[in-house]
């Protein structure tokens, strides 16, 4: 099959690849970018553990195409560390509240969050869960998760009141 | 001889981050950073897919196969059927009950999704189209679904492979759709006792086909290195020493040349159990091919043909004095095991340790039947996020007491409070002679009844019910059975169900453990070195856990039915107790006193009545590798233990759930549900209510969504998360957990296990609520699931809606 060139920003550094136009974005993220912190949960959008940024939405990777993606701003889970390598403060409230057990829809309950608090700083416990809905967890309940993203609303509230 | 003097005793407790602290998790910085390491992101050199041609039919020939187009295909390398393994005697395997399973279907397919030839292709897309270009040629067959029809005279015969067999792996059959009988309890006896009773009650009570669903499918890579001859297999295994014995004796490799690796699990809930076709066909590609074979689930193959759970069409009865002591209780189930019996449980138990189901009451005399069947359905029968069978059995005993309570018009709280087991009856041993070991279940009933103020609710349900409207209260009080099990009792595969520590302590007092078990998200990397830091007064920081090897982990028998805890962490703290007697000798010797004159505290030896005289661990470790050993003793600090547990581990716990239902929808609101837990010792609470909040959370799947349904064709309907029930952030309820503490007298540490008591006594809490909320209307009993639909349904049949 003939291939097609795509080239993107992914967690900041410009990537540009050919691929099959059927490959879809999950695909290309982890098997060409060898970016396994997205997973594949199911194959109809529902699980949300593909979860990921484009261009200041959050998308589920499994259901669009890379060349469908050619020309767009990515991040990952791979991008949430800050810039010196530390720990973001999601990450950081995620591991405080006990907001993950498994691990494996953590990188788009993650990717999500950070979405979900530019959209809605100050979100309320219904928009929180709300705003989660289109990521599933089997092992937490959200009970944990809510509390990691209340938690990480408010120091990320807290940063912004000190840089004003 | 050390600075710790200076510090508190509190203070040195603390560092040591052991037994009861909220100590945060090791293995989140991973997953945080999307650095876990699932199957699925394995990357060998060389490495090509597989994928399976699965049967459109539930039951029908297979009048031919044709691959040619398929390996036309560019990229497609190989296309495997039952003829091809035929030759290798692996187109059949052994199941772990017994019966043995087809790997790739021979002749005749069993059930919808059931592999049929197995593709090999450079990338998934050209395997996905190597699937669609492999052409099959069926003759249907009918199709049996129903299974209380199975046994009849002219039901469709499934099973023609075992045809004439009187035994199916597990005791007598009687019709060649008969699996198995298995009974408990006195038939006599229990008869007496409820021709003779005041009250008797009588329910059919069925627990759907559900599936366990981890967010992760199952998966795995084979790598068979042609020169040495060494299989490497990693994959999704909850129980990675099993799956390595199972290959040896399905493949015929010898055990020492198989290294089974089981990496990061997204959640296992014991689909992750069992040995599946992709295993087989994945070994073989990559021995064929001499390349490494990934194969990974879909989720539509995961939810249609990868282990169900429960499906027991359950008859309860109950016999009782008018005043409400219970006498008796008999039980009759049916168990549909679908078109393979391969289930797992251990070995010699057909339905688990389901004789649990006298629950936590206190009456002498029971009786409980079980028959297995076959179906044109998957095979499986795992048990989801509880200990084998137990989930059917606590629902079972927790519906009926419910049925009873209406029947006799005592509140449901009340007659289990008339009716529990009394603490000072432990160790109590039940009707169907299980061990309990240790109890305050009163205590424990009061204190929840208390922390939800039970008697204001109650008074609000009627006010509630005098206007019209419908607002249930479910109570459950469950004993789950974990930690199988005692050697006496159980076994896989005639392997003992012991658990294994290793630990090595190295110079400089830093340890490595590693165990048989293997996390799947419940934080063992943290709460075993937790154990072990208490034990060896090390700190867990400086403890790393390892599992999930089988080249380095001592053998053991894996994570499911909450064994870890019970069984690894018994394990765990006995091998450090084998070190500390060593360390005892070692401090001696440097205090140069007498052993007898030590005293252990918090983190090293002193001297009785001479605080300041102490050799701390870490330094004993030290001279465990010196030049100043005593007399005789080998050098080094390591130690293994395999520990075969005295008796099974009784967790238990009340659960009250409120629900309010709006019969014009039949939604249910569940305003609130409050878990009291006793697990025994708690080892990190913060884990413990994780666990909880996770197995309640999949109780109310359970109880409000979760089945898999087939039509009169044997259809799965609904193999997708668009019909399957995963409950969201927005449905799932908001949890009050709350504890009691009655440590096992038998473990080590006196824990218990606490991963899936939330889901035993949660799916019951659940049920009891919504049918509690027509309980005034003469409903003794609604079928599970509780979704809007069939309650909307119920109320229209009852003239509620408008």
């Amino acid at each position: 099959m003939s291939k097609i060139q795509v080239k993107m920003t992914v967690n900041g550094a410009e990537v540009e690849e050919l691929v099959e136009p059927r490959t879809l974005l999950i695909h290309f993220l982890r098997e060409t970018l060898n970016l396994t912190g997205p997973h594949i949960g199911c194959e109809t959008s529902h699980c949300g553990a593909c979860s990921v940024d484009i261009d200041g939405a959050s998308v589920k990777a499994c259901t669009i195409f890379a060349v469908q993606a050619s020309g767009s701003d990515i991040l990952t889970v791979e991008g949430m560390n800050n810039e010196d390598g530390s720990l973001g403060v999601i990450q950081e409230a995620f591991m405080e509240a006990h907001g993950l057990q498994c691990g494996f829809c953590t990188p788009g309950m993650i990717v999500r969050t950070h979405r979900l608090l530019r959209e809605n700083a100050n979100p309320s416990e219904q928009e929180i869960r709300h705003g989660i809905a289109g990521n599933l967890c089997r092992c937490t309940g959200y009970q944990n998760i809510v509390k990691a993203i209340q938690l990480a609303a408010s120091r990320l509230s807290g940063q912004r009141e000190a840089a004003e | 001889m050390t600075d710790a003097a200076e510090m508190t005793h509190e203070e040195r407790e603390a560092t040591l981050g052991g037994i009861g602290c909220a100590r945060k998790r090791k293995e989140d910085i991973r997953f945080i950073q999307g650095k876990g390491n699932f199957t699925d992101d394995i990357k060998l050199p060389d490495m090509v897919f597989g994928d399976f041609v699965r049967s459109a039919y539930a039951h029908a020939m297979i009048k031919s196969i044709n691959s040619e187009a398929a390996l036309k295909i560019p990229g497609v390398l190989a296309v495997l059927t039952a003829d091809d393994l035929r030759p290798l005697n692996l187109h059949w395997m052994p199941t772990l009950a017994g019966d043995t399973q087809a790997v790739l279907a021979d002749e005749k397919v069993h059930f919808q999704n059931q592999e049929i030839a197995f593709v090999i292709g450079i990338d998934r897309y050209a395997v996905s189209d190597g699937v669609q270009a492999v052409e099959v040629d069926y003759e249907e067959l009918p199709v049996l679904v129903d299974p209380k029809k199975a046994l009849d005279a002219d039901a469709p015969f499934l099973r023609t492979d075992i045809e004439g067999k009187d035994d199916a792996g597990q005791g007598p059959r009687t019709h060649p759709n008969h699996i198995f009988n298995w009974q408990a309890g006195d038939k006599d006896a229990t008869d007496r006792v409820f021709d003779s009773a005041d009250i008797t009650v009588k329910e059919e009570i069925y627990h759907p086909r559900v599936h366990p669903c981890p967010l992760e499918t199952v998966g795995c890579v084979a790598d068979m290195n042609p020169v040495s001859g060494q299989l490497t297999f990693y994959g999704t295994f909850q129980a990675p020493h099993v799956v390595r014995t199972i290959v040896s004796m399905i493949a015929g490799l010898p055990e020492h040349k198989i290294r089974v690796i089981a990496p990061d699990i997204g959640g296992g809930f014991g689909n992750k159990v069992g040995a599946y076709p992709g295993y087989v066909c994945s070994i073989v590609g990559s021995i064929v091919l001499k390349r490494p074979v990934k194969w990974v689930e879909s989720r539509i193959d995961n939810l249609s043909t990868t282990a169900f759970a429960r499906d027991y069409h359950m008859t309860g009865e109950l016999a009782a004095t008018k005043d409400g002591k219970i006498l008796a209780m008999r039980a009759n189930v049916l168990a549909d095991h679908g078109a393979f019996n391969a289930h797992a449980q251990p070995t010699k138990w057909p339905a688990g340790l389901f004789s649990i189901c006298t629950g936590s009451y206190d009456f002498p005399t029971a009786f409980v039947n079980v028959d297995g069947v076959f179906t044109n359905k998957a095979p499986g029968g795992v048990s989801y996020r509880c200990s084998f069978r137990v989930t059917e059995a606590v629902y079972l005993i927790e519906r009926m007491v419910d049925v009873l309570a209406q029947k006799l018009d005592i509140d449901p709280a009340e007659l289990r409070m008339k009716n529990l087991i009394q603490p000072e009856q432990f160790p109590y041993t039940s009707a169907l002679d299980w061990e309990y070991d240790s109890g305050n279940y009163p205590a424990a009933l009061e204190k929840a009844m208390r922390s939800v103020k039970y008697d204001e609710l109650r008074k609000e349900q009627a006010e509630k019910r005098a206007n019209g409207e419908l607002m249930g209260i479910g109570v459950s009080f469950f004993t789950e059975i974990c930690g199988a099990g005692p050697a006496k009792a159980c076994d896989i595969l005639g392997i003992a169900m012991f658990e294994s520590c290793e630990i090595r302590i190295h110079p400089t007092g830093s340890v490595t453990a590693r165990l048989g078990t293997k996390s799947q998200g419940q934080a063992h990397e943290t709460t075993y070195a937790q154990i072990l830091a208490t034990e060896l007064g090390i700190p867990s920081d400086d403890i790393t856990i390892e599992e999930g090897d089988t080249d380095t982990a001592p053998y053991g028998l894996g994570t499911y039915g909450s064994r870890s805890t019970p069984v690894g962490g018994a394990a765990a703290a006995i091998a450090a107790r084998k070190i500390r007697a060593k360390a005892q000798k070692i401090a001696a010797h440097m205090l140069e006193v007498s052993e007898d004159d030590l005293e252990w505290d918090i983190d090293g030896f002193q001297v009785k009545g001479l605080p300041e005289k102490r050799a701390a661990m870490k330094e004993i470790a030290f001279a465990a590798y010196g030049t100043n050993l005593p007399e005789g003793m080998e050098r080094g600090l390591e130690s293994v233990d395999y520990y075969d547990p005295p008796n099974f581990t009784y967790p238990f716990g009340a659960y009250i759930c409120v629900v309010d239902i709006d019969k014009e929808t039949g939604q249910v609101k569940v305003r609130s549900f409050y878990a009291l837990d006793d697990c025994g010792t708690r080892i990190n609470p913060m884990v413990i209510e994780g666990q909880i909040h996770g197995g309640l959370t999949e109780a109310f799947a359970v109880a409000m969504g979760q089945i898999i349904d087939f039509d009169e064709d044997g259809n799965i309907l609904g193999a997708t998360l668009m019909d399957y029930f995963l409950p969201t952030a927005v449905e799932t309820p908001t949890y009050v957990t709350d504890f009691t503490v009655t440590p096992s007298p038998h473990h080590p540490i006196g824990a218990k296990g606490v991963g899936e008591s939330p889901h035993v006594g949660g799916v019951p809490a659940f049920s009891n609520a919504v049918t509690n909320a027509f309980a005034h209307l003469g409903v003794s009993h609604m079928p599970m699931p509780h979704t809007a639909d069939s309650i909307w349904k119920k109320c229209k049949e009852l003239g509620l809606t408008g």
